[in-house]
C-alpha cells in the first residue's frame, strides 16, 4: 500500500464555515461519546473490553472500521491509480476468507477460552516466553503504527485545510486521548461505527461524480484500456507465471503471500481486529462479528478503487514526475474538483474520523495489552481490579504521546508508510504461524512457540532487507517483495515449530482443552441467547455466504 | 462480593502454586475473566448507540439538504449537474430516522446477567 508522503499544495479545499460547522459538530459528538461511556466503566473488563457484553452488528462495524483508517481510503485509492483493478485483491481474496476463517474456526477458540488477548492465547497455549515475545512486538507495533496514523492524519490536514502539522498532530492526539482515556474500548468502538456511516457519507458521492465524470463505468474502462492496456481493467490479466505486470506479482505469490499468509496475519492475529470480536457479548456475536465485517468489506473496494482509477484518467500522467499530483493525491484531488460546501466538508470529516479511529484502534489494542499482558502478569501483579483500570487510563496517556514522538518521528522519514506495510508482514505473519500450528497441532511442544515466533520473524526481515534490498533475488516491487516476505517467514516459522517441537516436551492434554482443534473448553459450551438461532444469525450461512458472494464479484473482472 | 469469599484457602494456596510453575493456566484465565463479567457495568449502563447516529445523521442530513436546496448553479456544475448536496443529505437523513426508528421499535433488553460459575453461584447462595 503505497501512502501519503506529501500532498501537493494546490490541493487545498475550498472549505467554508458550513463544512468546519459540520467538523466541529463531529468533534463535540466523539468527546461527547466518551463522556457518556465513562459511566460504564466499572472494571479492568469494561475498560478493556466493553466487559464482553456488545451486540453482533457494533462489534462488527467497528471491526470493517478499525481496519477503514484513512491511511487504507488513500493507500488503496493509491493503489488503483498505479496498478488498476489488481486492487480488489486486497479485498475478495485479501480479507473475506480470512476474515471467514476467523469467525467459523478460531474464535471458538478466542472466545472460548476468554483470553483478554491474542498474547493471552499464546500464553495458555504455549509459555511466558511466546508470551512475553508476542506482547512486547505488538505493543512496539501498535505505537509505531499509531504514530504513522498521527502522521498521515497531520500532511493531510496541512495540505487540505492549511493547518500546521504540529496543529492537526495535537488536536487529533488531543480527542483520541480524551475519549480513550474516558470510555475505554467502549468509546472507541462507538466512534468506529459512528466513523464507519461517515465515511460511506463521504465516499459514495465521490465515486458518483467520479463516474459522471468520465462517462460511467464504460467510460472509465474504455479510456483505460486505451491508455493503460486490458490487464489494468482485470483482475488477472497479466498476472501469468514469469509474465510482466505492473504489480510484480504473479497469481502464486498472490493466492499464497496476500491470500493467505499476509491477509490470515493481519485478521486473524492482530489484536487491534481481533479485539473488537472479544468484546461481543457471547460467542455467537462473537463469531458473526467478522462475518457481518465481511459483507461491507466486499463492497468498499469499489469506493475506494473507483476514485482511484478515475483520477488515472483525469490525470493521465498522475504519479509521475511531469505531474504534481501522486498517486496518493486521488481522493482529495477528486473531493477538490467534485464536491460543494456541504459534502465537502463530510467527506473532510470522514477523512479526519478515520485517521482517529486508525489511531484509536492501535492505542485501546496497546493498552490492552501493556496493562494485562505486560504489566499485570510480570511487573505488577495481583493488585486489585481498580488499580490496572486506573494504570489503563495512564497507559493511553503515555501511549498517545508515544504516538505523537512516533509521528514526529515519522515525519523524518520520506516514505516511512511504504516501509511500515512491510514491517506488518514482519510482525503479523509469524505469529499467525505459531497461531494455526499451535491450534491445529496438539504436539507442538511449549518452548515451540517461541522459536517458531523469532524464526519467522528473522526470516521475514532477511528476506526484505538482505535478499530484496540487496537485490540477491530479483523482485520488481516492493509489494511483490512483502508476498515473498511473508511467505518465507510463514515456511521458516513452521519448520522451526516442528523441529524443535519434536525434542522437547509438548504440553499435557488436559491443559489443552479449547486451546487446540477438536477439544472443548467447559466455557464454550454456552447455550446460544434467544433469538440467536433464527437463520439468518448463523455463522456459517453468513460466512460461506460472504465467500460466493466474494468469488462471483471476481466474475465480471475475470475475463 | 472478594476473592476470599468464593475459595477455600487450600484452592487459594493450589493456584498461587500453580501460577509459580506454570506461569497461568486456563482455569485462571477463565475464572478471573468470569469474576469480571459478574462486576461488569458496561451491559447495564452504556447508552445505545442507535440513538447517536440517529441524532447525528438527522442533524448533518438536515444542514446538508438546506444546503442543497440553496445551491447556486456553479456549485450543481462543479458536481457534474448533480446537486450532490440535496441527495447526500436526504440519503443522511433517511440513514438517520432509520436508526431512530429501529431504536423506537426494538428497545434495548433489559440485560441478563451471565450465569454465575458454579463454585461463585455456591458462594454466592451461602452468603444469603
Amino acid at each position: 500500500m503505497r501512502t501519503p508522503t506529501y500532498l501537493a499544495a494546490e490541493l487545498r479545499l475550498p472549505t467554508n464555515w458550513l463544512d468546519y460547522t459540520i467538523l466541529a459538530i463531529y468533534f463535540v459528538v466523539v468527546l461527547g461519546i466518551g463522556f457518556a461511556a465513562r459511566r460504564s466503566v466499572k472494571t479492568s473488563l469494561d475498560f478493556f473490553l466493553s466487559g464482553r457484553s456488545l451486540p453482533a452488528w457494533i462489534t462488527g462495524l467497528a471491526f470493517v472500521s478499525a481496519n477503514l483508517a484513512a491511511t487504507e481510503i488513500l493507500g488503496m485509492a493509491a493503489n488503483s491509480a498505479q496498478y488498476g483493478a489488481y486492487t480488489v485483491h486486497w479485498y475478495w481474496i485479501g480479507a473475506i476468507p480470512a476474515m471467514v476463517f476467523l469467525g467459523l474456526v478460531m474464535m471458538p477458540f478466542y472466545y472460548g477460552s476468554k483470553v483478554r488477548s491474542v498474547p493471552e492465547f499464546l500464553l495458555l497455549r504455549f509459555d511466558k516466553g511466546a508470551h512475553l515475545l508476542s506482547s512486547a512486538l505488538f505493543a512496539f507495533a501498535a505505537i509505531l503504527i499509531s504514530g504513522v496514523n498521527l502522521y498521515a492524519l497531520a500532511i493531510v490536514v496541512e495540505a487540505l485545510l492549511g493547518w500546521p502539522q504540529w496543529v492537526a498532530i495535537v488536536v487529533a492526539g488531543f480527542f483520541v486521548l480524551a475519549y480513550i482515556t474516558l470510555g475505554g474500548l467502549s468509546s472507541a468502538i462507538y466512534n468506529e461505527v459512528l466513523q464507519f456511516f461517515v465515511i460511506l457519507a463521504a465516499l459514495i458521492p465521490l465515486t458518483v461524480l467520479g463516474l459522471k465524470k468520465v462517462g460511467g463505468w464504460d467510460g472509465l474502462t474504455d479510456s483505460l484500456t486505451k491508455s493503460h492496456g486490458d490487464d489494468f481493467v482485470s483482475a488477472w490479466g497479466g498476472t501469468g507465471i514469469g509474465s510482466d505486470n505492473p504489480l510484480g506479482a504473479n497469481w502464486l505469490t498472490i493466492v499464497l503471500g496476500l491470500g493467505f499468509v499476509l491477509s490470515f496475519g493481519y485478521w486473524t492475529t492482530n489484536f487491534a481486529e481481533v479485539q473488537r470480536a472479544l468484546s461481543a457479548k457471547n460467542l455467537s456475536a462473537a463469531q458473526r462479528t467478522p462475518l457481518i465485517a465481511a459483507f461491507p468489506k466486499i463492497f468498499i473496494v469499489f469506493l475506494v478503487m473507483i476514485p482511484g482509477l478515475v483520477a488515472a484518467v483525469l490525470v493521465p500522467n498522475i504519479g509521475t514526475p511531469d505531474s504534481d499530483l501522486q498517486y496518493n493525491d486521488s481522493i482529495p484531488y477528486l473531493m477538490e474538483q467534485l464536491l460543494p460546501n456541504g459534502v465537502l466538508g463530510i467527506a473532510v470529516t470522514g477523512l479526519l474520523a478515520a485517521f482517529m479511529a486508525g489511531m484509536a484502534a492501535n492505542v485501546s489494542s496497546f493498552n490492552t495489552v501493556f496493562t494485562n499482558d505486560i504489566w499485570a502478569k510480570y511487573v505488577v501483579r495481583g493488585r486489585e481490579d481498580s488499580y490496572y483500570v486506573g494504570f489503563g487510563r495512564l497507559i493511553t496517556a503515555i501511549g498517545v504521546m508515544a504516538s505523537v514522538g512516533t509521528a514526529f518521528l515519522a515525519s523524518s522519514f520520506s516514505n516511512i508508510m511504504s516501509y511500515l506495510q512491510t514491517l506488518f508482514s514482519f510482525f503479523n505473519v509469524p505469529m499467525f504461524v505459531v497461531f494455526i500450528v499451535g491450534m491445529f497441532w496438539k504436539r507442538a511442544s511449549m518452548k515451540s512457540g517461541f522459536w517458531g515466533l523469532l524464526a519467522g520473524t528473522t526470516a521475514a526481515m532477511v528476506n526484505y532487507f538482505v535478499l530484496y534490498k540487496q537485490d540477491v533475488i530479483g523482485i520488481p516491487t516492493d509489494q511483490g517483495a512483502n508476498f515473498v516476505s511473508a511467505i518465507a517467514g510463514f515456511v521458516a516459522g513452521a519448520v522451526v515449530m516442528v523441529a524443535v517441537s519434536l525434542f522437547t516436551a509438548p504440553k499435557p492434554a488436559e491443559e489443552l482443552e479449547g486451546l487446540v482443534y477438536g477439544t472443548v473448553s467447559p466455557g464454550m459450551a454456552e447455550p446460544p441467547a434467544a433469538g440467536d438461532d433464527a437463520w439468518y444469525r448463523r455463522p456459517a450461512l453468513l460466512g460461506w455466504g460472504a465467500i460466493i458472494l466474494a468469488a462471483a464479484c471476481y466474475i465480471p473482472f475475470s475475463f | 462480593m472478594s476473592e476470599s469469599e468464593q475459595f477455600e484457602p487450600s484452592e487459594r494456596a493450589e493456584a498461587a502454586e500453580r501460577l509459580r510453575k506454570a506461569g497461568y493456566s486456563e482455569a485462571d484465565v477463565q475464572r478471573e475473566v468470569s469474576e469480571l463479567e459478574q462486576k461488569s457495568a458496561t451491559a447495564a449502563r452504556i447508552f445505545d448507540l442507535r440513538r447517536i447516529i440517529g441524532g447525528l445523521f438527522v442533524v448533518y442530513g438536515v444542514i446538508v439538504t438546506i444546503a442543497g436546496l440553496t445551491d447556486s448553479d456553479a456549485e450543481i456544475d462543479k458536481a457534474q449537474g448533480i446537486n450532490i448536496n440535496l441527495w447526500t443529505g436526504l440519503g443522511m437523513l433517511a440513514l438517520g430516522i432509520f436508526f431512530l426508528a429501529w431504536l423506537k421499535l426494538r428497545p434495548t433488553a433489559a440485560p441478563t446477567p451471565p450465569p454465575l460459575p458454579p463454585e461463585a453461584a455456591e458462594a454466592a447462595e451461602r452468603r444469603d
